[in-house]
Parts: structure tokens; sequence; C-alpha cells
């Protein structure tokens, strides 16, 4: 009985998570065009339903619809494998993040944490471990369509991919040296008290009132937002796609749901990435202020909602970028990851760690 | 649970990396060995190494995995059949290697299991103390010669790297 409920209350806590990502992914199709065409003094779209709001509808029925086609000349196994290969990754992330407070809720006499899914004492390496998977359906959809152009941008997705994702992975490094922990509930939990003893500001992990300066986490912030961008191969990093020069890069012969997998993939990888920036650098779920305004239950919404708005702050940024940046040519992708951020990601390891070993 | 999970996780990576050398596309060869790595990355888990588990995907699965793709699709091996001409080579360390295997189990398999016990407590020592800081103390402590030796291999390998790919390096006349 104990069993079944828990088995029932993390099938119930994984339902609403991933209701929710899809919601948001259908949600950010909309607001990423809005935002675009507000920036471009455009309307965007405005003929399906008042002001446009019903055009992630539309789209999904759209692509639900469409004529499924698949190359002549193309590897049909892992042509249709491709799309999944990059979703699955996607969501999978999402088991270890904090959404809410570390609480417990006795429920028919099973303690069960109502805003975690699972807390795994490898949390952020979980993460890394999948999002590098995700790169293998660039890769094999780019090949298996039997075009030039999907090879290309195949190609040059896998080159990206592991070129930052080894700034992510030391980017994120000072965070876990301060908080000595790799699960994300962890991490969370030793930045509350305000504004001041988030990661990224870095005064609370009793340094004192003037030390906290060597471990502020800035640096690693930047670091880990430049390289996610890479990662999740957008603007001005999305030369894996590169409209213009390679068609759309390993997208070119997907249509239907195939490509509708690898859109909603793209986007649940920023949602993703925005998740776990807000957990490690910005505190998560807690307020800029100590403590929660409003009483008992009521404060763990409030903790939820802080957590929102830093992801849709997060998510802003992504196509305020868009909006912002031309396209880098790919030896500046690659000078510019290997040669700046990486260094800046080790010197931030190093002053990190000495600073902790001496101060702490 | 625990043995049903293990034969599975054995009984897949036996399996596919049977494939990895069966299959005749090498890229496919590729995806055979990327769901081996997932299997011992979940034998790992099994064994409460969650940091080896998450290890092993990241470097094996994430990076050299996909390097090994990349070689593959730019070589475009598809119709390459030249190593299904190696079976005498094959059979002959395929019986070396599957001596060595009995060897192994003959002597693991015959004597009676005293160690048991002593194997739980040891795993109960280390999902205390968090395999992550078991695994970096046992490297910075016991193993730091090796740990260090194995650091200096890898910045070598990486020189040498350099030093043929960019061909220029050597001096004027190599251009």
């Amino acid at each position: 009985m104990d069993m079944l409920v828990f088995a029932g209350a993390s099938v119930v806590k994984i339902a609403v998570v991933m209701v929710t990502v899809l919601l948001t992914v259908a949600v950010l199709t909309l607001a990423e065009r809005k935002v675009l065409s507000w920036m471009q003094d455009r309307m965007g779209p405005m003929e399906v339903g008042p002001y446009g709001i019903l055009q992630p509808i539309a789209d999904g029925i759209k692509l639900f619809f469409k004529e499924d086609i698949i190359p002549s000349g193309a590897n049909w196994l892992l042509f249709s494998l491709a799309p999944i290969i990059s979703l699955i990754p996607a969501f999978i992330g999402f088991a270890v993040v904090p959404y809410g407070p570390n609480v417990e809720v006795e429920l028919y006499g099973v303690t069960i944490k109502p805003f975690i899914i699972t807390d795994i004492n490898i949390g952020i390496l979980y993460v890394l471990a999948f999002t590098s998977i995700g790169a293998y359906g660039v890769i094999l959809g780019g090949w298996a369509s039997n075009n030039k152009y999907s090879l290309l941008g195949g190609l040059r997705a896998a080159a990206q991919v592991i070129s930052y994702e080894l700034n992510v992975g030391l980017a994120i490094i000072g965070v876990i040296i301060l908080s000595g922990s790799l699960s994300m509930v962890t991490i969370a939990e030793k930045q509350a008290g305000g504004i001041l003893n988030w990661n990224i500001i870095g005064m609370g992990h009793g340094l004192g009132i003037w030390w906290w300066i060597p471990v502020t986490q800035v640096i690693g912030f930047v670091v880990y937002f430049i390289a996610s961008v890479a990662e999740t191969n957008r603007l001005p990093f999305d030369l894996p796609e590169a409209d213009s020069e390679l068609v759309a890069g390993w997208m070119t012969e997907y249509s239907g749901m195939r490509f509708a997998f690898f859109f909603m993939a793209e986007y649940a990888n920023m949602i993703l990435v925005s998740c776990i920036a807000s957990v490690l650098f910005l505190g998560g779920y807690h307020a800029p202020y100590p403590g929660t305004l409003l009483p008992g239950i009521l404060g763990y919404f409030e903790g939820i909602a802080w957590f929102t708005v830093k992801v849709y702050g997060f998510l802003f940024l992504f196509f305020w970028i868009r909006a912002t940046l031309p396209r880098l040519r790919y030896d500046q992708l690659m000078r510019f990851g290997w040669k700046v951020l990486l260094p800046l990601a080790l010197a931030n390891i190093v002053i990190t760690s000495i600073a902790v070993y001496f101060l702490r | 649970m625990a043995t049903l999970s293990f034969f599975y996780f054995g009984s897949v990576i036996v399996l596919t990396a049977i494939l990895v050398v069966a299959l005749r596309n090498p890229v496919h060869s590729v995806i055979a060995l990327l769901v081996m790595f997932f299997h011992i990355a979940g034998l790992f888990v099994t064994l409460h190494a969650e940091f080896l588990a998450a290890v092993q995907l990241i470097v094996y699965a994430g990076a050299i995995l996909v390097l090994y793709l990349f070689v593959v699709m730019i070589l475009n091996l598809q119709q390459d059949d030249s190593y299904q001409r190696q079976v005498k080579w094959g059979l002959g360390l395929g019986l070396i290697a599957l001596a060595e295997i009995i060897a192994i189990i003959s002597k693991v398999a015959l004597p009676e299991e005293p160690a048991s016990g002593k194997t739980a407590a040891g795993e109960a020592a280390e999902t205390i103390a968090g395999n992550t800081e078991t695994v970096g103390k046992a490297l910075y402590t016991t193993y730091l010669f090796p740990f260090e030796v194995a650091s200096l291999i890898l910045l070598v390998a990486m020189i040498g790297a350099i030093i043929m790919a960019k061909k220029g390096i050597m001096g004027p006349e190599a251009k």
C-alpha cells in the first residue's frame, strides 16, 4: 500500500511537470514570435483568436495532420529514431529540478515531497549526462536524411555541442565547490535568505562580510548562460540550423510530427537550461528577500511563483538575444568557445577553490 | 529485484556488444555501442555508484562516442566490408580472451563466498559518505600517483595530437 501511494504520488508529480513543460513549450512558440515582432515593430501573429493567442493550437493541429515524408534515400530506422532521441533527454532532466521548497507531506502514512520529483545525490551531473545525449538526435537526424546540408548541419552541431558542453560543465563547478553537493535540492537550499545569498552574489557561504568577493559566481553565471545558449542551438549560435546557408540544417528533410518533436526538444531544452540556471545561480525558489511574505502553505506557492518568474526571465533573455545579435561565423564560434569561455571558466574554478580553501 | 536488474543490464550489454561488431552499417554499430554505454551506467547505478554512472554517460556517451560518430560519418564507411575478412585474427584473439574469462570465472566461482557480509558493510559506508566524495578522496589520497601519471599521459597525448594536426608548427619548410 505504501509503495502504491508513493508510486501514485510520483506519477502525479511527473504528469504535472510534463503537462506544464508542454504547455510552456506551446506558450513559448507564441511568446517568441510576439516578442520578436514587438522588438522589430511588427504585430506578430494576429489571425487566430484575439491577438493571435490561439496560434500555438493552430500550429499544433497543422503539424499533426501534415503528411509524414521520409526521403527515399534516408535510413528509415535512424530517421525515425532521431527526433525521439533528441526529445527524451530534453524532458528527462526535469526530474531533478526543485520547483519549490523541500517540504514533506504525510499522505496515507507515506512521506511525500510535493515540489520535488526526486532528489538524487548526483542531480546536476544527471542533467549534464542526458543533455549530452541530446546531441545524438541532431547528428543522427542529419546523417539519416541523406542530404548534404543536413549532414553538414549535424556535424556542425556535434562539434558545437561538444565544445560548449565543456564550458557548461566547468562553469557550474564553482557553485558545486561552494555548495559542497551535486544535488540540485541541496544547492537550492544553501541559497536561502535573500538575494545576497544567491550564488551569483555568493555571500551566503559563511566567508565573512567582505571575503565573499572572490567567491562571487558572476563569471560562472555569464559563462554558463552563453554556453547554454550555444548548447540549445539558439541564435546567435544556431549554426547547425543556419536557415540562410544550410536551409535549417539537420531539420531540412523532416516534416509533420517528427519536425514537431525536434521543435519541442529545442524549446524544452531552453526551459530546462533556464530552470538549472535559476536553481544554480539565482537561488531557485527563494525570494530576493529573506523568508516568505505569505504564511504557511501559501509561502510554498510564493516560492514556486518566484521560480517561475526567474525561469521566464531567462526565456525572455533568450528571445532578446535572438532579436539583438547576428549569427557568428563558424571559426568565431569555435575561437570564442575555446579561447574565451574556457579560460574564463577555468579561472573561475581556480579563484573559487583557492578562496574556499583559505577562507573557510 | 537487484538480481533481476543485473540480468537485464548484463544480457543487454552482451547483446549490444555483439551487435557492435556484427552489424554491417558502422553508424548502427555506434548506436548499439550507445545503448551498451547506457546499460553499463545502469549497472553502476545498481551498485550505488551513481557518480560513476553519470561520468560514464558524460565521458563515453556524451563525448567519445560523438567523436566516433563524427569520424564514421565523414569517412562514409558504408560500403567498406574489409573488417569482415579478419576472421582468422578475430578467432585467435577471441579464443585467448575466452580462455582468460574461463580462468577468471573458475577462480572466482569455485570457492565459497565468505566476503558477502563485508561488501554489504562497505556499501553501506559508501552510501553514507556519498560516493562522489568517496571517489574524490580515493583519487587524491590512495591513488594520487596513478592519477597524476594518467593526467600526464593525457597531456602528452594532447600535445602530440596538436603537433600532428598543425602541419606548419615544426618550421616554415613544413608548409
